[in-house]
């Protein structure tokens, strides 16, 4: 979002603040809450246009879910407000609920309804009526994989099949903005990477929020992330220029077995591509390394690869660093 | 967009309704609610004996049957949604605050007019033992759900006070009793001898005693009405207001 056009208005107060588009589907405008006398959310602002999917980043308690409730309506904005396909979260609730579908935290369903009459009961509050509705539950149904238990009691589902289910009542009415809030959490391996298949699949064509602590999940499924800490936004980037900014992104790392006596860690500063190396791990005659380089990372792997010699040491892998999210979140965060 | 109201309120209410009788605690509720009735219509009233073609010692008992059996309905109106977190799920649906309210209300207030109606046998025994004034017998049915409506707002808003469905019970228990006692001849008498005639009459105009005796007796008058519409308008206003103010918790 760094190159848009200057004509594009530039928010003051956040120095991470998106250009607001005018195409943007959701506008955060310094949304802030407060609990009492606690700033909970501070001053959060951001702005997603159709075909993104913004990954919500923050430590436990920063104020995510807090935000998350108030673009829904659930909870109001102590200042600030938000604008949700160009209604405003203050003045007409209602329409911006219309075209939000919402995944709480909690993922809640009515526990006493079967699954299908929990969707017809969602389907009916949306609008829709007779043999539409039964249309759209149908298909709800079957692209959140429920078939098996449209009969069945949603308090007596796995854990698993809940979460399926409070996804399935918010992509009901196809909404052209999506805001889950944890949509895998609890879930085993499996179902997590059916989800974010799901998501990205939506997201295609539709704004969508993801609120997520688990940042696997930002690099697998999201095209932008912003870093929430204590209410604040502290980062807005891609998940790429994010990872660039960690401290090991662009170095190489290197693991060698070397031959008795030889220390491929002086071997390998000797190379005039390197600049410094460090020692991770050594395990007998087997050493893992950073090494940073002197100029372009690929020169200086090449310069590994032909440069160290083969009769002292052995090479096993060699690969350039693209950095690691959580050094990233780490740092920011605990700033 | 055309305005949703009915069908959201009937959505929401219908919603609630599946749920009582999709559990037993409903027919549990049914059966001691008609089982008491039967009790005190027949054993301490001595229907039989008394030999009246009328059903004034069935009605008489309603505001004390009610006190403990209404509250019980309510108190897991906004309680358990609050503590399932399926209160963050309606809220968030394109509802207003008011239709999500009134349409759990009317659920409850509709449940408990089935139960009322299943005293039918009574109403017919009486009918064919005796020659009784149907007017008056429907009057008080009448009067008996106004009354149910009026304990099932208060309690309606004592749920939504707090996620512990027992304390909503209490409390809305104890606010009906107040609502009973206000009127009550022990209550107005120890405040004849000193207290200005308005007083009193502010003090068991808040009672639903005062009017719901009047309409047992066969004579619906408006301001037994307003009462009970004002009542509850105002105690599921409250309730709006406390789900407002308590979401973030």
């Amino acid at each position: 979002m760094q190159d848009k056009p200057i004509f594009f208005l530039q928010r003051q107060g956040s120095p991470y603040a998106a250009a607001f588009q005018e195409d943007a589907m959701i506008k955060a405008d310094h949304l802030t809450r407060f609990f009492g006398k606690n700033k909970v959310v501070n001053e959060v602002s951001f702005s997603i246009g159709k075909g993104e999917i913004l990954g919500f980043l923050g430590p436990n308690g920063a104020g995510k879910s807090t935000t998350m409730r108030m673009l829904t309506g659930f909870i109001p904005p102590s200042s600030g407000t938000a604008v949700i396909c160009g209604h405003d979260i203050r003045n007409h609730p209602l329409e911006v609920r219309r075209s939000i579908g919402y995944l709480p935290e909690a993922a809640p369903v009515y526990p006493d309804m079967t699954v299908q009459a929990f969707l017809e009961f969602i389907a009916r509050v949306r609008g829709f009526s007779g043999r539409e509705k039964k249309r759209v539950v149908d298909e709800t149904i079957e692209k959140s994989f429920l078939p098996e238990v449209r009969r069945q009691t949603v308090g007596t589902l796995s854990k698993g099949y809940r979460q399926r289910v409070c996804f399935a009542q918010s992509i009901l009415h196809d909404p052209p903005v999506l805001i889950m809030d944890e949509p895998t959490d609890g879930l085993d391996p499996n179902q997590k990477h059916e989800v974010r298949t799901m998501i990205r699949e939506m997201g295609r064509n539709k704004a969508i929020i993801l609120c997520t602590h688990i940042l696997e999940e930002v690099e697998a499924v999201c095209s932008r992330a912003i870093i929430i800490a204590r209410g604040a936004v502290v980062a807005d980037d891609t998940p790429e220029g994010l990872k660039a900014r960690s401290r090991s992104a662009g170095t190489v790392r290197v693991v060698v077995r070397s031959g008795p006596g030889f220390d491929p860690e002086a071997d390998l500063k000797a190379l005039q591509e390197v600049k410094d190396v460090v020692v991770l791990s050594r395990d007998g005659g087997r050493a893992d390394l950073r090494v940073y380089p002197a100029g372009d990372p690929s020169e200086t792997a090449r310069g590994i690869m032909q440069g160290l010699d083969s009769a002292r040491h052995t090479l096993e892998s060699v690969y350039v660093e693209s950095g690691r999210l959580d050094e990233v979140f780490r740092t920011i965060t605990q700033a | 967009m055309k305005n949703r109201f009915f069908p959201n309120v009937r959505a929401v209410a219908m919603r609630e309704l599946a749920g009582y009788f999709g559990s037993p605690v409903a027919y549990v509720f049914i059966v001691i609610f008609l089982l008491l009735c039967g009790f005190f219509t027949f054993s301490i009233s001595r229907f039989f004996e008394a030999g009246q073609a009328d059903l004034r010692g069935f009605f008489q008992w309603h505001p004390w049957i009610f006190l403990f059996l209404v509250p019980a309905v309510a108190m897991r109106l906004w309680s358990e949604e609050r503590r399932t977190g399926t209160v963050e799920l309606l809220l968030t649906l394109p509802i207003t605050m008011a239709e999500a309210i009134l349409g759990k209300f009317l659920a409850a207030w509709i449940f408990i007019a089935i139960a009322l109606a299943l005293t039918f046998p009574l109403v017919i025994t009486v009918m064919v033992l005796g020659n009784p004034d149907l007017g008056a017998i429907l009057a008080a049915y009448l009067g008996s759900l106004l009354l149910a409506g009026t304990y099932l707002a208060v309690g309606s808003m004592t749920s939504a006070l707090t996620k512990n469905q027992v304390i909503s019970f209490v409390l809305a228990v104890i606010i009906c009793l107040f609502l009973v006692m206000a009127g009550w001849p022990p209550v107005t008498n120890a405040l004849t001898g000193w207290a200005p005639r308005w007083a009193l009459d502010v003090v068991a105009g808040f009672s639903v005693m005062t009017h719901f005796t009047s309409i047992e007796r066969g004579v619906v008058d408006v301001r037994d009405l307003i009462y009970s519409f004002s009542m509850m308008f105002f105690m599921l206003y409250a309730t709006g207001v406390l789900l407002k103010n308590r979401r973030a918790s």
